[in-house]
């Protein structure tokens, strides 16, 4: 799998707008910026109603993916350009979500929503109506998902990457900044985690640096053992979705799982270790 | 959940001030405020912290810690970058003009 498998530029976006079987969805953390604009003729996915179970804290299931991937007017063909705000966080997250299910052909636009706007690029707040499908969803592929127990007895065997902000590594903080300081009940991180932030992978512009800046960044600087499995988690599974693209799918590493129970989970389990500071 | 509030001059409800350090403003350009900017958050090292997207009426916030931050700003007509200064929690105003 190479980078022009799974990454696409803005200006090969702006040239298959009406490509037949490309579908562009729209996928933010603020899940009102696609109404306010969006790429014309993406539809969009909402991460809090739509890809995530109502009562119970995990993803929808398969029948209720089929449901929504059809309502949304996508087939199992269709190639599926994901991006969103916040440095395609969320539309990251939607793009290893697909992976999950089994979609064939699922892309990432590099440096999403904000490279978009910071090229000047239009955006439409026309109403998107596609005809329904009829998709089909594989069972979840597990190679690419941690859950709780795999993760603790990674501790001190396998490579664990938290993708925070060095703040909520130490921590100091409990969230992003850009959240109320809530959720678990314990700062810190789990013991022997590597702390490579999620945005030391993208540009200031959100696209993903270089193959080579990130091998020097994940190998060369901090020191991740490639003959090792690897998980990565963050609060709640969506930046360390970023970080499972640019390990597993921009350096092809194997064997990389993506913890999304992450610290919401973790730092409020009872009697697991946790460290504090750097 | 971890969706991003929206960015409005008044804070929450739920919000203690006594607690939180919350950085915020106006992001403006002359004297029109400036819609969907990027506002970065980094931290006394120059580490990404967080980001958000300006509201209509140029709003950005950041829920910090006590320490010194920097904003930095990018939008398509213009950038700024401030540094920051939080001694205790409460309420920091930072008005940000992009040229």
């Amino acid at each position: 799998m190479s980078r022009a498998d799974v990454l696409v530029p803005a200006d090969w976006a702006e040239e298959n707008l009406n490509s037949p079987g490309v579908v562009f969805v729209e996928v933010d953390e603020d899940t009102s910026a696609y109404d306010g604009g969006h790429i014309a003729g993406a539809v969009k996915l909402d991460w809090k109603t739509e890809l995530q179970d109502s009562v119970i804290r995990d993803f929808v299931s398969k029948d209720k993916f089929e449901a929504l991937l059809s309502a949304k007017g996508i087939s199992n063909d269709d190639t599926v350009v994901l991006y969103g705000g916040n440095n395609n966080w969320f539309a990251a997250y939607a793009y290893w979500y697909f992976k999950l299910y089994g979609h064939d052909s699922v892309k990432l636009l590099d440096g999403g929503r904000k490279k978009w706007e910071l090229d000047g690029r239009e955006l439409s707040k026309d109403e998107v109506s596609r005809p329904a499908t009829d998709y089909k969803a594989k069972d979840q592929d597990l190679s690419i998902r941690a859950f709780r127990d795999e993760t603790i007895a990674a501790i001190g065997n396998k490579n664990l990457i938290d993708v925070r902000s060095p703040d909520e590594f130490s921590g100091k903080l409990l969230a992003p900044a850009h959240l109320p300081q809530e959720q678990s009940q314990r700062g810190g991180h789990i013991p022997t985690a590597l702390n490579v932030p999620w945005s030391k992978a993208a540009n200031e512009d959100g696209t993903f640096k270089s193959d080579d800046d990130l091998r020097k960044l994940y190998v060369d600087e901090a020191g991740l053992d490639t003959a090792k499995d690897t998980i990565a988690y963050c609060r709640i599974g969506e930046r360390s979705s970023h970080t499972w693209f640019a390990l597993h799918e921009l350096l092809g590493e194997q064997n990389v799982k993506n913890y999304d129970g992450s610290w919401t989970e973790y730092g409020s389990l009872v009697g697991v270790p946790i460290e504090k500071g750097v | 959940m971890c969706g991003a509030p929206a960015q409005t001059p008044t804070l929450p409800p739920h919000v203690d001030i006594t607690k939180e350090t919350v950085i915020y403003g106006t992001v403006s350009l002359g004297d029109a405020p400036v819609p969907a900017a990027y506002v970065r958050l980094l931290d006394g090292t120059g580490e990404f912290t967080a980001e958000v997207v300006t509201s209509a009426t140029g709003d950005y916030r950041f829920f910090a810690a006590p320490g010194e931050w920097t904003l930095s700003v990018l939008h398509k007509d213009g950038s700024v970058r401030k540094a920051v200064v939080a001694l205790e929690p409460g309420l920091i105003e930072v008005p940000l003009t992009i040229s």
